[in-house]
């Protein structure tokens, strides 16, 4: 037996178009009905509204704040959207909880990208200009924040780069947009303090000889030159004596672990990472490349690759990506413990840079009280907030170039088991400042 | 561009038995993955898109089985078979409908079940990537043999490779389903009039290429980290070997395998930015001068 559609009040657009909802024969019953139901909105509104103070509250004012987020979903990196949509909803159901702004509360309008950068622009754009968002909370790899930095340009829209770290990004006067900016670490801040720590070691061990092993695309080179600058600018007794570059998601390591093995260095830099930097330490372990040697792994300390490598060498060093041991305070432990209640799992460094990102958007419609785009970015330049991330509980978007500063960043030796990194040594913000001037001079960009 | 280094590699004895036996472990899992491709193709002249996917839902099970059995050989085995029984209801129930149409049609079955794979992988196992670490019994310091180094359970890896392409030559040259097999690959309509039911030797075919797949995947489910849409990378490089070794045969694969990889353990000393790039000249140059591939049957 067919069930009868029912019509609700928010139907009545459908309805009219469609056989569906009003069949001829029901015409004359949904008339009486809609009188009836009118009255009744009427008493609802009325009754609505009696406890509130102001009760003249325009529609504009209830309207959500829509927030779109363009990310990747599907294929081998689904693991970023997630992390970082999930980190997302977390601040956006507390700022909705505490009652939103005046009343309007967020809606997140979460995208798929599928990793493709055409894609994140055609997303992008779909989201504000079809799905009404105000800001875009672009949560893209670097190839597709690029592409999503150019759609807000032509639409004069605030963006807030959540993943990309890249430093060009924000870096390159020519590439800025007066609204937008960047919630998340940056390469060149990694490469100071890890070239900074390295040195140190070399010094200290001995390690002269030194051999690369990093994806073969733009953020791998791009790592790596500048990990071996700072080493080199820290320490001069150092050789490079061979690079080596597997593509991206490589699924057999075998013929650049041999290659490693044949240069004999005393230390190896990689800037591998997620699935591809466990495959690659599995298939190195059985080789015994790690003995007796150093293995310096940038973003080895994120829970994704730590929990997932099954057995961590010993001389392995790594920058932070995220641990809830750094920095060892209560405000990280809290939100480190929220987060894998609520969602089952660790939270990675994209989830600390999206947390970041919604909480300067949050921060910056409250202060400016509004959501309107060049209100907001006027506010966001040079904000400071607290911060679970924060080097000493605080971050600034610094003003200059639209990118955030002073978070928690370090490197140090890992142990298999929590807290992993039992010692970090933190970065001096003094002195990354201090070189990502003259690295900015030298490209010609401050 | 480094030859000196080449050469000096070929000097030495440590770095020949190093590099030759990164080849062949290079070569072994590729050819495991490639020869179910080819024997598809060359039975059913349908280009299976999907055998990437039958090696991650391989690697996967085996996963599984391993969590719960802890035993790496029943791992394998539960891949293999596991697999073998997809392909089958894949077959049965999927391509049988598109054999004989256009290959576009054939193309969109496939990149259906690539997709409707990888998000089944990701609601069932996560989307975050994994690794099944390696079994006790493997995890010890690596032989050297002549100076060159080889990891125990690689050769473990070899061995299991050979073995099963040797079953696998037993199974097509010397038993009556392989001779059915030929047959049906050489002229599937008077294998037909012979009173052989094809359509049961097509579904037994696919099972045994996803046999293969996911042999292919538990058995590298050790040293390879799984994360939904891992098929991807691993069904190109299979297609390469199938061109330079023949579309359709078996030896020709086990020939284009072992090449490529020889090409890319020695060519990552010599010439590590053009390993890839010398890989696709190769192939180009094959469908130039001998379009059937080094091993294949030219068409009549």
């Amino acid at each position: 037996m067919k069930t009868p559609i029912h019509c609700t009040d928010s139907d009545q657009s459908f309805a009219a178009a469609t056989p569906l909802c009003a069949s001829p024969a029901q015409h004359a019953a949904t008339a009486r009905a809609q009188s009836r139901r009118k009255l009744l909105k009427v008493a609802a509104s009325v009754l609505g509204s009696a406890p509130l103070a102001a009760p003249f509250v325009s529609r504009a004012q209830n309207k959500p704040i829509k927030i779109g987020m363009p990310t990747i979903l599907s294929g081998r990196v689904a693991m970023l959207g997630i992390s970082s949509s999930n980190a997302a909803k977390m601040e956006v159901e507390k700022f909705n909880a505490a009652g939103g702004l005046n009343g309007r509360r967020i809606e997140l309008v979460i995208r798929d990208s599928k990793g493709q950068p055409q894609e994140a622009a055609r997303v992008a754009r779909e989201l504000v200009t079809a799905d009404g968002c105000e800001i875009l909370l672009d949560a893209e790899a670097s190839s597709g924040a690029f592409a999503v930095h150019e759609v807000a340009r032509d639409l004069g829209v605030l963006v807030m780069h959540t993943n990309s770290e890249t430093s060009a990004l924000t870096a390159d006067p020519k590439l800025r947009v007066a609204t937008a900016f960047r919630s998340a670490r940056q390469g060149i801040h990694d490469a100071v303090v890890g070239g900074a720590y390295a040195a140190q070691l070399a010094k200290e061990k001995g390690l002269k000889r030194w051999m690369s092993v990093s994806p073969d695309y733009a953020y791998g080179r791009d790592t790596t030159a500048e990990f071996l600058e700072y080493l080199k600018y820290f320490h001069s007794d150092i050789e490079v004596t061979g690079q080596v570059w597997p593509k991206l998601f490589q699924a057999d390591y075998s013929e650049i672990i041999t290659r490693l093995l044949q240069g004999k260095p005393q230390a190896i830099y990689s800037a591998l990472w997620g699935g591809d930097l466990t495959s690659f330490m599995d298939q190195a372990n059985i080789y015994a490349l790690f003995k007796d040697r150093q293995f310096f792994a940038v973003n080895m300390a994120d829970y994704a690759v730590l929990t997932a490598v099954k057995s961590v060498p010993t001389n392995l060093h790594s920058g932070n990506r995220y641990l809830r041991s750094f920095p060892n305070t209560p405000a990280n432990h809290q939100w480190s413990d929220a987060y894998a209640a609520k969602f089952k799992e660790l939270p990675l460094n994209w989830s600390w840079e999206n947390t970041v990102g919604m909480q300067f958007l949050i921060a910056a419609m409250r202060k400016a009280n509004s959501t309107d785009s060049k209100k907001m970015a006027e506010v966001l330049r040079g904000l400071t907030i607290d911060s679970p991330f924060g080097a000493d509980g605080k971050v600034t978007m610094r003003a200059e170039d639209h990118t955030v500063i002073n978070y928690a960043v370090g490197w140090g030796a890992l142990a298999a088991k929590e807290p992993y990194m039992a010692n970090p040594v933190a970065g001096s913000w003094k002195q990354i400042i201090e070189l990502e001037t003259s690295w900015k001079k030298s490209k010609g960009w401050a | 561009m480094d030859i000196g280094a080449l050469f000096e590699c070929l000097t030495s004895a440590s770095c020949v038995v190093t590099q030759a036996s990164t080849g062949l472990i290079v070569g072994a899992l590729l050819f495991l993955v490639a020869a179910g491709l080819t024997l598809i193709f060359g039975v059913l002249k349908v280009i299976n898109f999907a055998h990437g996917s039958f090696y991650m839902l391989g690697a996967y099970l085996a996963l599984t089985a391993y969590r719960a059995s802890e035993s790496y050989l029943l791992a394998t085995l539960a891949a293999g078979v596991g697999v073998a029984l997809f392909a089958m209801v894949f077959e049965r129930f999927f391509m049988r409908k598109v054999y004989g149409t256009d290959v576009l049609m054939q193309l969109l079955v496939c990149y259906a079940f690539i997709l409707i794979l990888d998000d089944a992988v990701k609601l069932i196992w996560g989307a975050e990537f994994q690794s099944l670490g390696m079994p006790a019994a493997f995890q010890m310091p690596p032989l050297m043999i002549g100076g060159g180094i080889i990891p125990v359970f690689y050769l473990y890896l070899m061995l299991a490779a050979a073995l099963i392409a040797l079953l696998l030559w037993l199974v097509l040259s010397k038993t009556r389903l392989g001779k059915i097999v030929r047959a049906a690959a050489h002229n599937p309509t008077m294998t037909s009039v012979l009173g052989i039911n094809t359509s049961l030797v097509y579904a037994a075919v696919f099972a045994l290429g996803g046999l293969l797949a996911g042999l292919a995947g538990g058995l590298a489910a050790p040293v390879r980290s799984m994360s939904p849409g891992m098929g991807f990378s691993i069904l190109i490089e299979s297609f390469i070997v199938t061109v330079i070794g023949g579309m359709g045969s078996v030896s020709g694969a086990l020939l284009g395998a072992l090449l490529i990889g020889m090409l890319r353990s020695f060519g990552s000393i010599g010439f590590p930015l053009f390993v890839e790039g010398i890989m696709f000249l190769g192939m180009g140059l094959i469908l130039i001068l001998k379009p059937s591939g080094l091993l294949g049957k030219e068409p009549r």
